[in-house]
């Protein structure tokens, strides 16, 4: 028997990354602009960086506890109630985890049995279906469309209900489209998931990088949701920490104690380096008025609004993006899919950008261009980009 | 949200030759009022100049830089000020504080060499009347200077294409 035909059918199956095949050719052309990022072109803000080095310094490089340490896990509920009205229990109700990306994982196997079904917006990030996969549950894709916003529209989701159904993603402000979910829209996915059984997974890594005036708004503070809600975020987008690895996961007492049974036996805790970066991160941004992450905010505004005018210049249809860093145009025009206008515009002008079927089915016919990119760049790029649809517009 | 003079000046700070046209698809606002804020903030001298910020080094020009900290007798009626206004129009003043502390003044000055600006110092400015002293530093290397790093590595270390 080989090794191949030892391993667990359930990972093999699941496909590769999409993206990785333009990675190489990246970097092997010098003069290329990658708008293919995924984490911001800040680095992490220097006091943050420096109360690292601090405890470190301070011999902090143990272990912490399991759900991680109490001032973090404190300040995060500050944090939550200050800025989104949710209120949680530090105590029961909080797990540090090693970024969010570690509380898609945790909160699938503590929800999931084999057959389960969780409702997945699509286009989306990359990890929910593999997550859901390993914690042998199925997919079931919810077509999001670009007049509607990309938003979960409730009749769409109350549409793919069926009696396996256990969890329905919210991943908003998402990736790759760059659409949020008002409040307004909020409550009335709210008022249609209260009739169900539903566990409500909202992953608000990106909710700081709102550009709407009403700003983020998190599905646990609508009616009826908070306790069918696990709250997944972190640190990593809207301070520029995407290395350090922090992120938390908030919810009822008892979803949270079996995710934090099985970080307790795969990770133990989340490091304790990062927790002490966070902790300070948090709690320096409270008390300055939250001026890092307005900071970054008003920069990624500008860039969102260069490539906006820059695609709607060369004729290029793109729903107007109010969160996260990306743009998701579309390329009808090209009459190209997703994957051969990515391939053409990098052997041609030498701008990567990522095909939108990385992100799920309903992503073709679209591609993502992150704008956490410098201004002159942006520029550039999108000055490359207008000679390629001028020469390939059908 | 601040207010969009004040995102005008954030973004000019940076970048002045960032055009008016540019200003506004980056604020989201019509070019008309962009102008507008900028040739009020003209004339308020809240933006002073568009000057470029050289690193002379870089150009192998010899110039020497010196802070001096100077003391002064305060003058009746006029204090410090009329002994600053004195020291501030030479040439080679290119910036000029009053502090609280061990001294009064700080005076910089660029020269073309050490030796000119000792001279400076020695007759132009430590015989004005008022001044008591004047102790020079000269600066021997700059790391940062008007909130710039000097030797600016342009690095991008992030996965090039990442979900």
């Amino acid at each position: 028997m080989s090794m191949e035909e030892k391993l667990n059918p359930q990972i093999t199956r699941i496909p590769p990354s999409g993206i990785r095949k333009f990675f190489d050719v990246v970097n092997e052309m010098p003069d290329a602009i990658s708008l293919g990022v995924g984490e911001p072109d800040f680095v992490t803000p220097w006091n943050i960086r420096e109360a690292a080095m601090y405890s470190l310094e301070q011999g902090k490089t143990q272990y912490t506890s399991n759900s991680g340490m109490p001032q973090l896990r404190e300040a995060i509920c500050r944090y939550l109630k200050t800025r989104f009205q949710v209120e949680y229990d530090w105590t029961h109700e909080t797990l540090i985890t090693v970024g969010a990306s570690e509380g898609i994982d945790l909160a699938m196997r503590a929800v999931l049995q084999p057959g389960d079904e969780v409702l997945v917006p699509d286009p989306s990030y990359v990890s929910y279906d593999p997550c859901v996969r390993m914690a042998y549950g199925v997919t079931v894709p919810i077509k999001t469309r670009a007049s509607e916003g990309f938003k979960l529209m409730p009749e769409d989701v109350l549409r793919a209900i069926t009696p396996r159904t256990k969890a329905i993603i919210v991943p908003y402000p998402n990736n790759p489209t760059g659409g949020v979910m008002e409040r307004e829209y909020l409550r009335d996915l709210a008022l249609a998931l209260e009739k169900t059984d539903l566990v409500v997974i909202s992953d608000e890594i990106y909710g700081e990088l709102t550009y709407t005036d009403q700003g983020h708004v998190s599905i646990a503070s609508m009616p009826g949701m908070q306790e069918r809600t696990v709250l997944l975020s972190g640190f990593s987008k809207c301070l520029a920490m995407t290395g350090w690895r922090v992120g938390y996961a908030c919810g009822p007492a008892p979803l949270i104690a079996a995710m934090t049974k099985i970080h307790q036996y795969t990770m133990l805790c989340a490091p304790i380096m990062g927790q002490n970066a966070a902790l300070e991160g948090i709690e320096s941004e409270m008390e300055h008025d939250y001026r890092e992450m307005a900071r970054m905010r008003r920069q990624y505004n500008r860039r969102r609004r260069i490539m906006l005018d820059g695609f709607a210049r060369m004729g290029m249809d793109c729903f107007e993006p109010l969160g996260a860093f990306y743009a998701f145009p579309s390329i009808a025009a090209t009459g190209m899919t997703s994957d051969e206008f990515c391939e053409k515009l990098l052997y041609e002008q030498h701008v990567a950008v990522v095909p939108g079927t990385a992100f799920g089915e309903s992503g073709e016919g679209h591609v993502r261009c992150c704008y956490a990119v410098a201004t002159d760049k942006i520029r550039e790029a999108l000055e490359r980009m207008s000679a390629f649809m001028a020469r390939h517009r059908k | 949200m601040s207010s969009i003079r004040e995102e005008i000046l954030e973004i000019l700070a940076e970048d002045a030759r960032t055009t008016v046209q540019q200003l506004a698809i980056m604020l989201g606002v019509r070019e008309q009022e962009v102008e507008e804020e900028i040739r009020a903030l003209e004339k308020d001298h809240v933006i002073m100049n568009w000057g470029a910020q050289i690193n002379w080094e870089k150009t192998g020009s010899e110039k020497v830089d010196a802070l001096i900290e100077v003391r002064i007798t305060p003058q009746r009626d006029r204090g410090y000020s009329a002994i600053a206004r004195r020291i501030y129009q030479f040439e080679e003043v290119t910036a000029v504080y009053l502090m609280s502390g061990g001294f009064d003044l700080m005076v910089m000055v660029t020269g073309a060499s050490m030796r000119q600006v000792a001279f400076f110092v020695a007759e132009k400015l430590a015989t004005i009347d008022g001044v008591l002293s004047a102790a020079t530093h000269f600066v021997l290397k700059k790391y940062k200077d008007n909130g710039q790093l000097m030797d600016v590595e342009d690095l991008d270390e992030r996965l090039v294409i990442a979900p």
